[in-house]
């Protein structure tokens, strides 16, 4: 590879990704109190095993450590972090503060995410803030990145350089609209997608082909998220109660046939299958690992799904 | 409309705590139809509140008035004579939020309390039911959404919907709330107008964070206003 190449960020996923190789993320949840063990710990299962880490802010509206402050926990532990930020908790001001303030101190990827409704959360009476919704945080970020302006047009003194993520879900509904809202994303500035989990293989592969015909998947890298299924109980609590959820039934009774001592295993089957199809899949340049609480099980679902070892850049 | 709901009655009976002698004013408009404030509503609380403090040993004596509107001048004027003769020592008001403000204003020297929370701007879906369709924000983008305003009817609020939360048509947060978004989109789709939300909404200023005025063009404020 050209060592004249300019990256936008320079970040280890951005490298992996315009080199053309297939780019493996992992999740980490913050903790919910001041143990920085707790994020130490999990770092070291996803330590080589993964290209960079989404570190997850008050994921679903419950308070956590920041997710700048877990993603730096990450940068001292020599992992990559993805600055995950929602439109839920902070207005512009405090968006673009932290925005530079991540920037200045070493984080490399940012997701932004309108954030799941705090109704859901351990406060759920509160303000919910939407300043602005997760499409303009995207078109925000580059314009401070690019431009090197705030949002108001003000001049930047030194601008954030950060590899630009967005979350894309393929099930929602209407399907037809997911195409069109990827290409307002691309539109907007993203330089990644992370999909929600797949389950719905046939409807993924719909999905991946109407965006390779928009000629959308040349703009932009599309990883697709992939979760293992840890128990029977998890696969039908995911089916029916997370909203844009998709899980066929076969999955459910995949995991029904097996012994109950070997279900974990065959939801870790079902993913590494899902993986080798990706590899393969035109458009998908990479897979999203989110192993929700199984951080301890990424080294062996690295090593099963044959992503190892890691590629390593200067 | 303005739609308002009667606070619950421990709330009232606790603002009217060690007050004797009270006028509750109701409003024959807005909270009226929406059976919340209304020449009624008014009978029936006060006949609560006097009971209820009768059986306390606290006996109050509580009058009902209910005027036009509340958030005119040329009606609440009529209470002026009443309020001079009625010597209360605490007023009440089951008009939305602008009346008992209005009220509250015109008598600066009396408590005034309010019987009732303001709960929007709502269409009348059937009787006793109301939905909220408008936040007043002073930047309608009605005509870009086909008519259903995401300010008020998506939970986030968003400008680029709808989002990954949608879920069979309604809204992530229950299954009860339609997702405005997806009604947006269905819309577009039976106008042929889908490419109105197929471009990028860029970010917007809110017109709504501080105090809004308005002066119609070809008006002014009179001179001697204070406001």
């Amino acid at each position: 590879m050209s060592t004249e190449t300019t990256y936008k960020s320079g970040s280890n996923l951005e490298k992996i990704l315009a080199s053309g190789q297939f780019a493996f993320t992992g999740e980490l949840g913050p903790p919910r109190g001041t143990n920085v063990n707790e994020v130490r710990e999990k770092a070291q299962f996803l330590k080589g095993n993964v290209d960079s880490v989404n570190i997850t802010d008050n994921q679903t509206a419950m308070v956590r450590m920041a997710s700048w402050a877990a993603s730096l926990i990450l940068v001292q532990e020599g992992l990559e972090p993805n600055y995950q930020m929602v439109c839920r908790d902070r207005n512009r001001l405090a968006m673009q503060a932290d925005i530079l303030g991540s920037s200045a101190l070493g984080i490399r990827n940012m997701l932004c995410l309108s954030g799941d409704h705090q109704k859901f959360g351990d406060h759920p009476d509160a303000k919910g803030v939407f300043d602005i919704d997760s499409i303009q945080l995207i078109s925000m970020v580059k314009q401070m990145r690019d431009e090197r302006t705030f949002l108001s047009g003000g001049d930047l003194h030194g601008s954030p350089k950060l590899f630009i993520g967005a979350a894309s879900n393929p099930f929602a509904d209407p399907f037809e609209w997911r195409v069109h809202r990827l290409a307002k994303k691309i539109e907007a500035g993203a330089d990644f997608i992370q999909t929600q989990c797949i389950y719905n293989m046939e409807k993924f592969r719909e999905f991946i082909r109407l965006a390779n015909e928009e000629g959308l998947t040349d703009k932009i890298h599309i990883l697709a998220g992939v979760t293992p299924m840890k128990s029977v109980g998890m696969a039908k609590y995911m089916k029916n109660k997370v909203p844009g959820m998709d899980v066929p039934d076969e999955i459910i009774k995949r995991l029904q046939g097996v012994e109950k001592n070997k279900v974990a295993q065959e939801g870790i089957n079902i993913a590494c299958e899902q993986i080798e199809e990706f590899k393969g899949m035109k458009g998908v340049h990479g897979v999203h690992l989110m192993a929700i609480e199984w951080e301890h099980k990424v080294p062996e679902i690295a090593a099963q799904a044959k992503v190892l070892p890691r590629p390593v850049f200067d | 409309m303005i739609v308002a709901k009667r606070k619950p009655f421990a709330e009232i009976k606790a603002m009217l705590k060690g007050y004797k002698k009270v006028l509750n004013v109701g409003c024959g408009t807005c909270v009226s139809v929406c059976l919340a404030g209304g020449e009624k509503e008014v009978t029936i609380l006060n006949t609560e509140i006097e009971m209820t403090r009768r059986l306390d040993k606290e006996p109050i004596e509580i009058q009902g008035h209910t005027i036009e509107r509340q958030c005119d001048r040329e009606y609440l004027a009529e209470l002026d004579s009443i309020i001079e003769e009625g010597n209360f020592d605490a007023l009440m008001s089951m008009a939305c939020g602008v009346g008992i403000q209005f009220l509250a204003e015109r008598y600066p020297l009396i408590p005034t309390f309010p019987a009732v929370d303001t709960t929007g701007l709502a269409v009348n879906q059937a009787v006793g039911w109301y939905e909220e369709r408008c936040r007043s924000c002073s930047q309608c983008v009605l005509g870009m959404t086909g008519g259903i305003c995401p300010v008020t009817m998506c939970a986030k609020g968003l400008f680029n919907g709808p989002c990954g939360g949608t879920n069979k048509g309604s809204c992530e947060i229950s299954n009860e709330q339609p997702c405005a978004w997806f009604m947006i989109y269905e819309r577009l789709k039976g106008q042929n107008r889908l490419d109105s939300i197929k471009k990028l909404n860029a970010v917007r200023g809110w017109n709504d964070q501080i105090p809004r005025n308005l002066v119609q063009p070809g008006y002014k404020k009179p001179e001697n206003s204070l406001k």
